[in-house]
C-alpha cells in the first residue's frame, strides 16, 4: 500500500483516462496485475477499483519511473477519479493478483484485447518482445471514438482492429481475424476483455493454440479475503469449483475457466 | 492526570484479549491474506469466516455492490466445510498466540450443534461465535435471529456441546434487539457480538435489476454505524454479559464510540477491504486516544455514554 503522486492524467478517448503514478518503491510487477485504487479518502465511495496495470516506465523492478494504467470512467467513482490533478496522491494497492505468464521459447504470440481489456497488453508486448517471441495484437473496440492503445502497441508488432460499428478497421469481432492461417503460426496467447469475447477467443483457440484468458468480477477486498470476486473453474481434480479473480487470477490459463 | 501505559486488556467471559479489537467474521478470511501486510499477533483476537457442516459454494455473482459510504454483499456463507476448516484453516493461527474465534452457521440447529461438536475436537478454537443470521429451513425459512425462542433454541443446544465460550451474533433485522439479547443471555450465551449486517437492496437502472445477483444483500461499512451504536448502547444498559460491539469502524474513534455505548470489545470488518492495516492502526488509535486523555485502562471508558459519573 502506498500513496503515488500522480504524473500524468488525461483522455485517450471518450471516457478513457490514461493515468500514470511516481512507481513505488521495490515495485514487482507482472503484466496482467491489477492496482486496487482508492477514488477518495473519505467514506462515500468506500471500495477499491481494480485497474489493470498497463505500462511501466523505466528498467523495471527499483529502477521503474512511472506505472499507467488506463481506465473507464463509468460510474460515480471513476467520475470522482477522473477529476484527480496531476501532483496529487493516490492511495494504491498493490500490483496485487496473477499476471500473465512468458514462455521464453514462444516465437509468436496473439495479443487479444477487447476495450477496457486492452490495457495490460501493452506491458505485456513490451515484455515478450524484450524476451524475443514477436507480438501480433488484436483489439477490438464498440466503435472508434473509444478506441484506445492502438498506436502504443503498434511499436512492438502488427495491431488489427475490429470495431462493432466498423467505424475503425475490420467490422465485426477480433476472432474474425482469428483464421487457421494465423493460428498456425502462433504459439500461445493472452486475452483480456469483456466476457463474451473471452468465451470466444477461448472456443476459437480450443485445441489449437495454448494461451491465457484474464478476467473481470466485481471485487471487495482484492486480496483474497472476502470470496466476492469468485468465478467457475475446472479444478486440478476434474471437478468444477471457484476460484477468486483477486488472488488466484486474474488470469487463468485458458481451459480451465468454465463459462456459464 | 498524565498516564504512561494504557492496560487494553479486556475480558470476553474466561477469555483475555490483549487488547479491545477482533476482526469481524467474514471479512478477514481465515487471516492468511492479511498476514502478508502485517503480523497478526498485534490483534486482540481473530474472528473467522463462518463454518458449516458440509462445504458451501455460496451465491452466485456479482457478490458486492458500493453504496453510499458503505458496501452489500451476499457472499452466501461460501467455505471449504467445518472439516477443512479444522483440518487446513485453524492450525496456522495457532502460531500468533491471540485468541481464535471461530464463526459457526447452519440451517437447522442439529446443523449448528454438529459444526460445533466437531470444532471441539479441535485444539484451535478459543470461542464459537454464532452467526444466526441463517434462515432456519425447518421453520419455514426465518432466520433463527428474528425470533427469540429460536435464538434462545440454537444457543441451548450449542451451549450443551461446546466446551469454549459461547458468543452469539445478533442480527439487526428485528423490531426489539434487547429481547433478541435478553433471550440468548438466559439461554446461556457467555457474551454477545452485535450487529452482522442490516439487509438491503440496490438497484442498477440500466440493466433494471438489483446490482447483486442475489437480490437483497447485507449492508456493512460507515453506513450502519448510528444503528450499530444504538443497539449496542441500548443492549449494553439491559445485559450482564460482554458485547464484542461492530458495524462501520473505520477508525479508533469509531471503536471508542462503540466502547462507550457499552461494548467490551470491538470487531473490525468492512474497513479491512479498503484498508488491509486498518486493524492495527485501530488498535494503535485507541492507545493514542487513552493516553492523550489520561485513560489507565481501556476498560474505564466501557459504558460511558450511559454509567453514572463516579
Ligand atoms: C463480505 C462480508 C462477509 C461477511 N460474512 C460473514 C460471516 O460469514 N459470518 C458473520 O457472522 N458475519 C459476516 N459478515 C458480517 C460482518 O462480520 C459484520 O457483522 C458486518 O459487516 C458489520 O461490520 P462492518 O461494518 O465493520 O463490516 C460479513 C460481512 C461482509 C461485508
Ligand atoms: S475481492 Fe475479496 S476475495 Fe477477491
Amino acid at each position: 500500500m502506498a500513496r503515488l503522486t500522480i504524473l500524468e492524467h488525461r483522455e485517450i478517448a471518450e471516457n478513457m483516462m490514461w493515468l500514470a503514478f511516481s512507481a513505488p518503491q521495490d515495485l514487482r510487477y507482472t503484466p496482467g496485475q491489477f492496482l486496487h485504487i482508492r477514488v477518495t479518502d473519505g467514506v462515500d465511495h468506500l471500495l477499491r477499483r481494480p485497474i489493470s496495470l498497463c505500462y511501466v516506465q523505466g528498467e523495471g523492478g527499483a529502477k521503474s519511473q512511472a506505472i499507467a494504467v488506463a481506465y473507464r470512467v463509468g460510474g460515480k467513482g471513476t467520475e470522482l477519479l477522473r477529476k484527480k490533478k496531476v501532483g496529487e496522491e493516490l492511495d494504491v494497492l498493490g500490483p496485487l493478483g496473477n499476471g500473465f505468464t512468458l514462455h521464453e521459447g514462444d516465437r509468436h504470440a496473439l495479443l487479444v484485447g477487447g476495450g477496457i481489456g486492452v490495457p495490460p497488453m501493452v506491458e505485456l508486448a513490451e515484455q515478450l518482445t524484450q524476451q524475443g517471441t514477436k507480438v501480433t495484437s488484436i483489439i477490438g473496440f464498440q466503435s472508434a471514438n473509444v478506441a484506445i492503445l492502438q498506436e502504443e502497441l503498434s511499436r512492438y508488432g502488427e495491431v488489427l482492429v475490429a470495431t462493432n460499428d466498423g467505424s475503425l478497421g475490420l467490422q465485426g469481432f477480433v476472432t474474425d481475424y482469428m483464421t487457421e492461417e494465423l493460428l498456425a503460426t502462433a504459439d500461445r496467447f493472452y486475452a483480456c476483455g469483456p466476457t463474451p469475447m473471452l468465451r470466444a477467443v477461448q472456443a476459437k483457440m480450443d485445441g489449437k493454440v495454448e494461451g491465457y484468458l484474464s478476467l473481470e468480477e466485481r471485487m471487495g477486498c482484492g486480496i483474497g479475503a472476502c470470496m466476492a470476486c469468485v468465478t467457475s473453474c475446472r479444478m486440478d481434480d476434474g471437478s468444477v469449483g471457484y476460484k477468486k479473480v483477486c488472488k488466484d487470477g486474474p488470469v487463468f490459463s485458458a481451459p480451465k475457466v468454465v463459462f456459464a | 492526570m498524565t498516564v504512561r501505559d494504557v492496560d487494553m486488556s479486556v475480558r470476553i467471559g474466561p477469555i483475555t484479549m490483549k487488547n479491545p479489537v477482533t476482526t469481524a467474521s467474514g471479512c478477514f478470511g481465515f487471516g492468511k491474506e492479511f498476514a502478508d501486510f502485517y503480523d497478526l499477533s498485534v490483534l486482540g483476537s481473530i474472528t473467522v469466516k463462518a463454518t458449516t457442516i458440509e462445504p458451501r459454494l455460496g451465491n452466485p455473482t456479482p457478490r458486492v455492490a458500493e453504496t453510499p459510504g458503505g458496501m452489500l454483499n451476499a457472499i452466501g456463507l461460501q467455505n471449504p466445510g467445518v472439516e477443512l476448516v479444522i483440518a487446513q484453516e485453524l492450525p496456522h493461527l495457532r502460531r500468533y498466540e491471540i485468541p481464535v474465534f471461530v464463526n459457526v452457521a447452519g440451517t437447522t440447529v442439529e446443523d449448528y450443534v454438529d459444526v460445533t461438536k466437531r470444532l471441539m475436537d479441535s485444539e484451535d478454537v478459543d470461542a464459537v461465535e454464532v452467526n444466526i443470521s441463517c434462515p432456519n429451513v425447518k421453520c419455514g425459512g426465518i432466520q433463527f435471529g428474528t425470533d427469540p425462542l429460536q435464538a434462545a433454541q440454537v444457543t441451548e443446544a450449542i451451549k450443551r456441546v461446546s466446551r469454549v465460550p459461547v458468543i452469539v451474533k445478533l442480527s439487526p433485522n428485528v423490531t426489539d434487539i434487547v429481547a433478541m439479547a435478553k433471550a440468548v443471555e438466559a439461554a446461556g450465551a457467555d457474551a454477545i457480538s452485535m450487529i452482522n449486517t442490516l439487509v438491503g437492496m440496490s438497484i442498477d437502472l440500466n440493466k433494471r435489476r438489483p446490482l447483486i445477483a442475489n437480490g437483497v444483500g447485507g449492508l456493512s461499512g460507515p453506513a450502519v454505524k448510528p444503528v450499530a451504536v444504538r443497539m449496542t448502547y441500548q443492549v449494553a444498559q439491559a445485559v450482564s454479559i460482554p458485547i464484542i460491539g461492530m458495524g462501520g469502524i473505520m477508525t479508533a474513534e469509531d471503536a471508542i464510540e462503540f466502547i462507550m455505548a457499552g461494548a467490551t470489545a470491538v470487531a473490525v470488518g468492512t474497513a479491512n477491504f479498503v484498508n488491509p492495516l486498518a486493524c492495527p492502526e485501530i488498535i494503535e488509535g485507541i492507545r493514542q486516544y487513552c493516553l492523550d486523555h489520561g485513560i489507565a485502562s481501556i476498560r474505564d471508558l466501557q459504558g460511558a455514554a450511559w454509567k453514572e459519573l463516579a
